[in-house]
């Protein structure tokens, strides 16, 4: 205050430094932006965490546009959704956008999920970014079965029956809690009512909030890199890190690049292939909700099924659901799972590499067994990987500590 | 590095694998569907759809997301071409495909309304609708006289009949060890011939199917051509950030 009254009256340096007396703007794009220096051998598997934010602005964007003219009632929800694909200008292209988005929030998401665990960005100083990140997820997982119930299909309904019943399985609380879900004996009028709000008021809130701070950590103790060593012990004079180059211009250069093969591929589903054979947009969503009439064979968004295969693997309903729970959750333990000395693959030993192979292989395969019938041979190809999925995560304090490690190199290998 | 790219195109070529996996919603359980081999951006094919459509369907079928003035504008067609040709129960353009049959009066009738067709090609796919529309056969005991291979015990009549004939369907028996028998249809017999051959039927029937697989989703030409235009102009913003890129990084050692 006694800062700005000193001023008055004399030459004031411009609308920058007035704003600067009064509020940190240059302070802050340099500490976030033209001065953050982030290693510059990232390779492509860095650059999903810029895609995450440019999926959550697309969803956001078409998300304000398609509540306009959405009406979140049973009696209206599906007749509105085909009124903005049929009768509101570029109503389809806003509505193809947002669908498709949601599926590509989740393959930008754990695309950007692996890569930590390719380069071991969970590993100390960074557990607190993983466990924002894995809240994150969480939040994305709810927002997307929010949305999904709201054009009111048949997989909107019955999917949405389905994932809140396992709920019930809980002892004791488990259908008071279902009840107070669905706010209704049954999903009804009201669920969609409350799923709406959570969908476009609250999730929204908590994802914004929770990516802010997941930044800010990241800010803190700086960006991971391939080779998984610190940047920061070889500083110039001026305590620039040598292996670092500036978020702006070199890092967002780069981003761009990848922003732009990350559109060529949206674009290409949302124009030529919305619905994606039914994976994004299911065959028996364009058939209102009916609540006497239920599907074939239910089964949740493709992104949610490799949890779902865990739990059908499991024959008891308690113990699925729990399993199911695990099975989400454990990650969030992997900055302390990990005994490892090195983070990056590149210098870990084969033991690593070998039970991360695994890991993506039964994780997509768990993915693949969600979609398909619980046939008994499925079934028990869903025990098998479900494990499979256990074991690396609770045998991994062994493993990792077990492993032979190469040495690492003192600064970053960059290949112009 | 190579470990690790190799664990980066495994992953890659796993998702891959896991977007084109069949869907999980294949239509029609476990009947064989013959491919209806549409030719989508046929205009004269969709409009002998359009005409098949009001005159065959509507009657007991609404489309009721569909309006007459979209339909015009995709297949070319007149206001004056619009109202003496498919608008038998609407006045002005812009109103949607209603059903001359009540829906309260058709499910006493029926013991089911008749769904609405918007969306019924989407829902189910093309291929559903076009062997469901050929899969009516001749059935001892049903209300209609009829039953559809792809959708067994439906309350639909065959409505067209006068121009497919009446056919049977031959089923092969198989008795399992346990004695169960199942019944797996094999092939279509004609009883009596229609005003049509088998191939002006089996156009017929495509042309129709392709009008409601283009009322399902009217914007889908156009979402293709403009797609062209935004996957062109991506490519050319692409060259023009990767010469960016590699200015400003020209000084990174």
């Amino acid at each position: 205050m006694s800062r700005i009254e000193a001023e008055v009256g004399k030459p004031q340096g411009g609308l920058i430094k007035w704003i600067d007396d009064r509020f940190p703007m240059t302070s802050t794009l340099k500490y976030h932006v033209t001065e953050y220096y982030a290693s510059k051998n990232f390779n492509w598997w860095f650059v999903f965490g810029v895609l995450a934010m440019v999926v959550l602005v697309i969803q956001l964007l078409t998300g304000i546009f398609l509540t306009m003219n959405y009406k979140p009632a049973a009696a209206e929800a599906f007749a509105s959704v085909e009124y903005i694909m049929r009768d509101v200008e570029w109503g389809w292209l806003i509505r193809y956008m947002h669908s498709t988005g949601a599926s590509f929030f989740f393959i930008v998401v754990y695309l950007h999920m692996f890569r930590a665990m390719l380069y071991g960005s969970y590993k100390k100083p960074r557990e607190l970014i993983w466990l924002i990140g894995m809240m994150i997820f969480f939040v994305l997982m709810a927002e997307g079965f929010a949305g999904y119930l709201l054009p009111w299909g048949q997989m909107s309904y019955w999917g949405a029956q389905v994932i809140i019943s396992l709920f019930g399985a809980i002892p004791v609380v488990g259908d008071a809690l279902v009840e107070i879900i669905r706010g209704d004996y049954s999903i009804s009028d009201i669920t969609l009512n409350r799923f709406f709000a959570l969908h476009v008021i609250v999730l929204p809130l908590a994802l914004i909030g929770l990516i802010f701070v997941h930044i800010v950590a990241l800010h803190e103790v700086g960006s991971n890199n391939p080779d998984g060593i610190d940047i920061k012990k070889h500083k110039d004079e001026s305590g620039k890190p040598l292996d670092g180059v500036a978020f702006h211009p070199y890092h967002t250069s780069k981003d761009l690049v990848g922003i732009i093969v990350f559109l060529m591929i949206f674009s290409a589903v949302v124009f030529f292939a919305p619905d994606m054979g039914g994976m994004f947009l299911e065959h028996a969503n364009f058939e209102p909700a009916n609540l006497t009439a239920t599907p074939e064979h239910i089964a949740p968004v493709w992104y949610y099924t490799p949890y779902y295969a865990i739990l059908r693997a499991v024959p008891d309903k308690l113990w699925g659901f729990i399993l199911f729970a695990m099975a989400v959750v454990l990650p969030v333990f992997l900055p302390w799972l990990d005994r490892c000395r090195v983070r990056s693959i590149r210098y870990r030993g084969w033991m690593y590499k070998t039970a991360l192979t695994t890991f993506v292989i039964t994780f997509v395969m768990l993915g693949w067994l969600g979609l398909q019938a619980a046939t008994p041979t499925y079934v028990m190809l869903a025990r098998v990987f479900s494990v499979l999925y256990f074991a690396f995560f609770l045998l991994m304090p062994f493993y990792t500590a077990m492993d032979k490690t190469k040495p690492e190199p003192d600064r970053v290998i960059y290949h112009d | 590095m190579i470990k690790s790219t190799s664990i980066a195109s495994v992953l890659a070529l796993a998702l891959a694998a896991l977007l084109v996996a069949p869907p999980a919603l294949a239509a029609g359980g476990k009947v064989h569907l013959e491919p209806a081999n549409l030719e989508q951006d046929n205009a004269a094919s969709l409009r002998r759809g359009a005409r098949n459509f009001m005159n065959y369907c509507s009657g007991c079928h609404s489309a009721k997301y569909v309006r007459f003035n979209t339909i015009g504008k995709a297949l070319d067609l007149s206001e004056e071409q619009l109202i003496d040709n498919l608008m038998f129960n609407a006045e002005k353009t812009f109103e949607t495909i209603q059903a001359a049959m009540p829906a309260a009066d058709a499910a006493v009738w029926y013991g089911k309304a008749p769904p609405d067709l918007s969306l019924m090609a989407r829902a189910k796919g093309a291929d559903y609708v076009y062997n469901f529309l050929k899969g009516f056969y001749i059935a001892e005991g049903s209300p209609t006289g009829v039953d559809n291979t792809v959708l067994p015990g439906t309350s639909m009549p065959h409505v067209l009949w006068e121009l497919q004939g009446y056919q049977a369907a031959v089923f092969e028996t198989h008795e399992d060890k346990d004695g169960s028998v199942t019944k797996t249809f094999a092939d279509f017999e004609q009883l009596s011939a229609g005003s049509m051959d088998a191939e002006d039927y089996d156009d017929f029937v495509r042309d129709t199917v392709n009008f409601l697989a283009y009322i399902a989703e009217p914007i889908r030409s156009d979402r293709r051509k403009l797609g062209v235009w935004v996957l062109m102009f991506l490519i050319f913003f692409y060259i023009l950030a990767a010469q960016l890129k590699k200015a400003i990084w020209k000084d990174v050692k």
